[in-house]
């Protein structure tokens, strides 16, 4: 058929795409550095300036690794939840979850004064970052749910999303009152998004979580592809819809919620990665959609790290800010220039 | 000929708390292969319930539903899907699914874990959708065509699922005579080619009592089975609206208005 030969060639390009933005966005940055030397530091060889081979392993490839890593956990997560909750603004950011999670992350690093000592060690630890923020995002996503529940009117879920960012908002507010300028200082810069920060350690522990969210959503491609018909015809086609919503919702929440820990709440890629997907291989079918999401995902991510960073100046700007004055723009134009908003 | 779907004993209704409320008791029906079978009453009497009672969907309040001579509440949900296929009312959520796609996610009971289809799978929904006419659409999107043409769709994607017994909750509501009519008598070649059971509900009684083999009629007393013409000479027609303007002229076999 004429459409797989031009979903092979997408995929070629994409795949193309993918690793020359991985090479640019290590080669790129307040230093530029020749794709050759890259080349050679990456492969064991020398680079022409020893700075160079440290500043690329030691910063610049966790960073690119942690670029790709929240590209396509968050833009799959934008995936699930559109389908899930049948509305095409649905993504994590929208949804509250990031909100959800930052609250989790509020709590940990503003509230972590009230522990005694060794509670408060551990909380502050990456580890405990994670659990507060997935655990954020998730019991945010279940209020989603239940609401969802009630209300059959998709844009009601949209408000309420809306709600829990104004309500987290008020809440940061009211503990910042209680901390101290250092803990203060710690989550602004947490809030503004960044994905230089990780050590290989943390960039491990990210992967595992990202990789497990990443593999319940590819176990949950034929349900989502039969909850394109809606849950009735769904469940009429064999489908146990309570289980399979369970597994999205925890994959949803996983990625979302590690990601954000580490990286901060970042806006608008769940919500137009996806998109742009869709329109580009024209279809639903959630087995093209997968793959091709994680590719866009990664390379828009790198992008947009390559942006933040300005290349040839001393400044990095925060990523969340990038993703914002890019994405908003495309979700418009995706709404206006597309009638029938798939 | 076989018995594929009986009901015995069967009190339809919900249960809350304070109350029990009954819609219909005792019902004994049987659904048998290689026939059209219309549902018929008045809005709000119940049929839905009926309906999402015998698919399982919902817990009847006494009696059993038997599928095959098993309780459907005993079936997990893959053998269900194998043995019963839905067509539901139900505006479809938006999406790029073309035609083809659709009807081949008929064959999701029988699919592998990412929902591959094999050579046997795509010569199902080719047959679906060659009995149902719908070829020439394969291609399109789902939004893109009629409401005529994307009811033979579901239809299509019904049979595909290969199932012995089809239901369909009013599949004629948006429709216009021409296309009414067409779809009758597709469901009508259905049952004779592939011998399956069709049960449908529909307003359209007129056409029902013509084309159907046998028709279920729900009233606040009474919810009969029988072929139509039996149905007609029994005179249960007349108690299916309580309204003195509307008559059942039983030599026509239609309603009139006074």
């Amino acid at each position: 058929m004429a459409n797989k030969k031009r979903n092979t060639i997408l995929f070629i390009v994409l795949g193309l795409g993918l690793l020359l933005m991985f090479f640019a966005s290590l080669s790129l940055g307040s230093v530029n550095i020749p794709f050759r030397d890259v080349y050679e530091s990456l492969t064991g060889g020398q680079a022409s300036k020893s700075t160079w081979e440290y500043i690329i392993i030691n910063y610049r490839l966790p960073k690119s690794f942690t670029a790709v890593l929240v590209g396509t956990g968050l833009s799959i997560s934008g995936l699930l939840m559109q389908t899930l909750f049948r509305n095409p603004l649905a993504g994590p950011y929208v949804l509250g979850l990031s909100s959800g999670a930052s609250l989790g992350v509020a709590f940990v690093i503003l509230g972590a004064g009230f522990l005694p000592s060794f509670l408060s060690a551990f909380v502050l630890s990456s580890y405990g970052i994670v659990i507060a923020s997935t655990f954020g995002s998730t019991m945010v996503l279940l209020l989603v749910l239940i609401v969802s529940q009630r209300l059959r009117d998709t844009m009601a879920i949209l408000i309420v999303g809306l709600m829990f960012g104004s309500f987290t908002t008020a809440i940061v507010s009211v503990l910042t009152y209680f901390s101290t300028a250092e803990q203060l200082q710690k989550f602004t810069f947490w809030s503004m998004g960044s994905l230089g920060n990780l050590s290989w350690t943390t960039l491990s522990i990210l992967a595992v979580c990202v990789g497990i969210g990443l593999l319940l959503s590819a176990s949950s491609i034929k349900p989502l592809n039969a909850l394109l018909l809606g849950e009735n015809y769904a469940k009429s086609m064999g489908l146990s819809f309570k289980k399979a919503r369970l597994i999205i919702i925890f994959a949803t929440s996983i990625l979302a919620g590690s990601i954000t820990a580490f990286a901060g709440p970042i806006a608008f890629i769940g919500l137009a990665v996806p998109h742009i997907a869709k329109l580009t291989f024209q279809t639903s079918n959630h087995t093209i959609l997968f793959w091709s999401t994680l590719f866009f995902g990664a390379i828009i991510m790198l992008f947009c790290d390559i942006v933040s960073q300005m290349p040839g100046f001393d400044v990095t700007l925060p990523i969340n800010a990038i993703t914002s004055l890019i994405g908003a723009p495309v979700v418009i134009w995706l709404l206006v220039r597309k009638r029938n908003f798939q | 000929m076989k018995t594929i779907l009986s009901t015995i004993n069967l009190s339809i209704g919900y249960k809350s708390k304070k109350a029990t409320v009954t819609i219909a008791e005792n019902l004994n029906l049987s659904l048998n292969s290689g026939k059209l079978i219309s549902l018929i009453g008045a809005n709000g009497i119940g049929k839905s319930t009926l309906l999402r009672t015998i698919t399982g969907i919902q817990q009847p309040l006494s009696g059993k539903v038997l599928l095959n001579d098993k309780n459907i509440n005993s079936y997990n949900p893959l053998d269900l899907a194998q043995n019963l296929s839905l067509v539901l009312t139900e505006k479809l959520p938006p999406s790029n699914l073309s035609v083809f796609e659709l009807v081949a996610l008929g064959r999701q009971p029988y699919t592998n874990w990412i929902g591959t289809l094999t050579s046997e799978d795509i010569k199902k929904v080719q047959e679906a959708m060659a009995l149902t006419q719908i070829e020439h659409l394969a291609q399109k999107r789902h939004f893109e065509i009629s409401d005529g043409q994307l009811q033979k769709v579901l239809i299509a994607r019904a049979l595909a699922q290969d199932t012995p017994l089809i239901i369909l909750d009013e599949p004629t509501t948006h429709l216009d005579l021409l296309h009414k009519v067409s779809l009758f008598k597709l469901l009508k070649k259905l049952t004779q080619e592939t011998q399956k059971c069709i049960l449908f509900s529909t307003h359209d009684i007129d056409l029902a009592i013509q084309l159907s083999d046998e028709m279920i009629i729900m009233t606040p007393e009474f919810v009969v089975q029988d072929e139509p013409c039996n149905l007609i000479s029994k005179g249960s027609f007349e108690t299916l609206f309580k309204d003195e303007h509307i008559i059942f002229d039983a030599e026509k076999g239609k309603f009139v208005i006074t």
